[in-house]
């Protein structure tokens, strides 16, 4: 009896209580910035590193800038799990404090996001991921995916493969597998793939593995009865470690196993352990954290006790680490070329969006940044919202990942005009018109 | 007190019969639908509607339609995600195949197709029971799921496998696609959830739902008293289905706006099922109580911390919140194992006697 009248009280209350969340916080002279993040769930050893350099760059400007350009920036995190639903609640939670961008991490949650951006005036930027035909800035303003697209970026790996072959013409009639990730991140890539193979002349095949992709006997019984020259892998999360394994295991040739920029990560590879020596990811960015940024981090937030690794810094400079630290550079970089033009002050999602838009990373200014050698230059105008961006190979020795190829250009002119018609295609599901951008300032 | 029903005297079978039998039930209740279509819209923040009260109307709505199957017919289903995938891939089917086409209708026909499928993955329930059908149904997760990823006519080609609800007016009225508003699918939302939620309250009382009992509770018996099982199990299958299909386009074109197959995986079926168990088996109100339960608790739980002023982080607070998630569940389950529908029945009875109990 008294159970149940507690019962129902907790009911009650839970009931009336549960949403009165999110109530908004209006400051002034703050940016806010929300940052979903998954450390929990199967794809919490990529989403770990991730969050932790998004927390250290951003708490590193707060610490020893004061902020951008004397704002401070503000920012809390959501857990999503790489949950879509779970990523929707946080939105919607963290949209009440007015953010101006959002970096979703997750393609699925990317989708979503997409529709909403001219709605809410947020910036969505997905770096190097989410949807690929949102490169095209002419349909897509509030959208930004540089420094490349999942197209561009299997477009460089062919090249990749043709290089290493000896020649484009050397890749007729060898036999490429993609394995990928089930869902609409996996599948981004395989346009391109088709596109390249039927101008090739390579063989491809494509393999999916199903969310969230522990098991994958089946799929590598297939690659070795099929026993392909090269393998390139779109997965995230749990899978990786286990595509690594596995390959390994099957005895493939792990430098002719590469990974996209999502598969190839420390956590990926130490599970595998020597067996995945010489296994290859591209790249966009290095790794490692003997960059002066690095230095700045741990002097400004590590010996200050606010690191988000605690007191590990083992882990500080691994790849998914660098890669938000990248991410929320070209972030803040492209509110500061918005400040640069409407001034130091917390500015509206149109002027952060205008910013995104006319961002231009030199490589004297990444030096300013520390980040010399990091990652390449970069270029976003009205049109091209991929930017200028560039592609490497980055190798496993058994320790660290070292880039071991020359930048590599992407076939923009392949990929290029198929983005386009997949703009006009996507854009008109949104019931989207294409802007003029020659009368964009 | 105030809840007595003394002194109303009901002087036809209609009276009677009445889904509300009690004036003060009746009051209640309409005044509470009335205030739900008004107040929110008028009020409530978008975080509200968009992550509070849309989703938990599209996962009531499944939920009565699993509690259909698997509370009246006594028909355990493990395909309930299956079915929702095939009502949202019918929804974008039709509404881009026939643009013309009034949304709301969509919806429905998207049901009715839902509930053909379901047909179909009913008929192992005339042969098999309870545990093994359960195990049976799974097949129609695995393969609805594994067919909408597969073949790319059911999104219409898209490279990424995602369906996109496209902009859709009801009376001038944007209700799905990127430019309505959260008010305007709230409101669709709920209208449908009562439409159905009356059908489904009428459903069961009535010849179809005493059949259904009839089956659950000892079905050689029921075929002995003239219950066809054939027909009534496959009956089953196709309403609850329906439910499902409806939710499931609700769940993309009201809630997400856009979908890829993962949202339909088997966890959504199991949390439909969890939603029916705690709620109540056999029970419609039980059905809502339960949808409610699962939705809201999770959102109550990861904004606690922040009410409370406690900085602890994201992770360990995402852990926490699924230990307690999942011990107040299996609180519940001790407590009163018939489910919320059941508790909410004490509570009305006490307060029947309520303030002098004897």
């Amino acid at each position: 009896m008294k159970a149940r009248t507690l019962t129902i009280a907790v009911l009650a209350l839970a009931l009336a209580v549960a949403p009165w969340a999110g109530a908004a916080l209006a400051q002034d002279k703050t940016l806010f910035m929300p940052l979903l993040v998954y450390r929990t769930g199967p794809y919490a050893p990529s989403g770990i590193p991730l969050a932790n350099g998004g927390a250290d760059y951003l708490n590193l400007l707060n610490e020893r800038d004061g902020g951008l350009n004397g704002v401070k920036i503000v920012f809390e995190e959501c857990e999503t799990q790489y949950d879509t639903k779970q990523g929707v609640e946080c939105y919607e939670r963290l949209k009440s404090k007015n953010p101006v961008l959002v970096n979703p991490y997750s393609t699925g949650i990317t989708y979503q996001l997409i529709p909403k951006a001219p709605v809410d005036k947020i910036v969505v930027h997905s770096m190097g991921y989410g949807m690929t035909a949102s490169a095209d800035g002419r349909w897509f303003p509030w959208v930004f995916n540089f420094p490349m697209t999942y197209w561009s970026q299997a477009s460089a790996f062919v090249k990749y493969v043709g290089q290493q072959e000896g020649g484009m013409d050397k890749l007729k009639g060898k036999k490429i597998a993609h394995i990928y990730h089930n869902s609409p991140y996996g599948k981004e890539a395989n346009p391109t793939l088709e596109e390249l193979a039927r101008r090739l002349g390579f063989e491809l095949t494509l393999l999916a593995v199903d969310h969230p992709g522990q098991e994958q006997k089946a799929t590598w019984l297939q690659v070795r009865r099929l026993n392909p020259d090269w393998i390139y892998i779109s997965g995230w999360g749990v899978m990786n470690q286990v595509a690594v394994k596995e390959a390994a295991a099957h005895g493939m040739k792990m430098d002719r196993v590469i990974g996209n920029w999502w598969t190839g990560t420390e956590a990926d590879v130490i599970p595998a352990g020597d067996a995945a020596k010489g296994y290859k990811s591209m790249a966009f960015h290095a790794a490692g954290s003997n960059f002066k940024v690095h230095q700045e981090i741990f002097k400004h937030v590590y010996d200050k006790g606010k690191g988000a690794y605690g007191t590990d810094r083992s882990r500080v400079g691994e790849v998914l680490y660098n890669r938000f630290v990248i991410n929320a550079m070209l972030d803040t970089e492209a509110i500061r070329t918005a400040m640069a033009k409407f001034g130091n002050k917390p500015l509206t999602g149109e002027q952060v969006r205008w910013g995104f838009e006319n961002l231009n990373l030199t490589e004297k200014r990444l030096d300013e940044l520390g980040m010399k050698g990091l990652l390449r230059p970069l270029q976003v105008t009205c049109e091209n919202h991929e930017g200028n961006g560039v592609a490497a190979v980055q190798q496993w020795d058994g320790k660290q990942w070292k880039i071991v190829s020359d930048w590599i250009e992407p076939m923009r002119e392949v990929v290029r005009p198929k983005l386009e018609a997949a703009a006009v295609e996507e854009g008109k599901k949104l019931g989207y018109t294409m802007r003029d951008c020659s009368k964009e300032k | 007190m105030i809840y007595r029903e003394a002194g109303q005297f009901k002087t036809s079978y209609a009276a009677d019969q009445a889904v509300f039998p009690i004036v003060q039930d009746r009051v209640v209740v309409g005044a509470f639908l009335a205030l739900a279509f008004v107040l929110p819209p008028a009020l409530a923040s978008e975080y509200w509607l968009q992550a509070v009260l849309i989703p938990f109307l599209v996962y009531a709505m499944a939920t009565v339609g699993l509690n259909l199957l698997t509370g009246y017919a006594g028909q355990v289903s493990l395909g309930t995600g299956g079915f929702m995938a095939v009502g949202a891939y019918a929804a974008f089917k039709l509404t881009t195949g026939f643009p013309g086409l009034s949304i709301l209708l969509v919806f429905v026909l998207a049901g009715v197709i839902a509930a053909l499928v379901g047909i179909v993955f009913g008929l192992p329930s005339l042969r098999i029971k309870g545990f093994y059908l359960a195990v049976a149904t799974l097949a129609a997760q695995f393969f609805l799921i594994w067919l909408f990823n597969k073949v790319g006519w059911f999104v219409n080609y898209a490279s990424s496998g995602t369906i996109t609800a496209p902009p859709r007016t009801v009376m001038g009225f944007m209700v799905t696609g990127p430019e309505a508003t959260a008010a305007a699918r709230y409101v669709v939302a709920l209208g449908l959830v009562v439409v159905f939620g009356v059908v489904a309250k009428n459903l069961v009382r009535g010849r179809i739902g005493r059949s259904w009992m009839a089956i659950r509770d000892r079905d050689i018996a029921a075929e002995i008293i003239g219950v066809r099982p054939l027909r009534t199990k496959l009956l089953a299958f196709a309403i609850s289905s329906f439910y499902c299909g409806i939710a499931g386009s609700m769940l993309v074109f009201l809630f997400l706006g856009s979908a890829e197959t993962q949202a339909f995986d088997i966890n959504q079926s199991f949390l439909v099922l969890f939603m029916v168990i705690i709620g109540g088996l056999g029970s419609i109100l039980g059905s809502f109580l339960g949808a409610a339960f699962i939705v809201l608790t999770p959102i109550f739980l990861t904004n606690a911390p922040h009410w409370l002023g406690l900085d602890i982080s994201v992770a360990l607070q995402k852990q926490i919140e699924v230990m307690i998630f999942g011990g107040l569940i299996i609180f519940f389950l001790i407590v009163e194992p018939h489910g919320l529908a059941r508790l909410w029945q004490i509570a009305k009875e006490k307060l029947r006697l309520w303030p002098f109990p004897h």
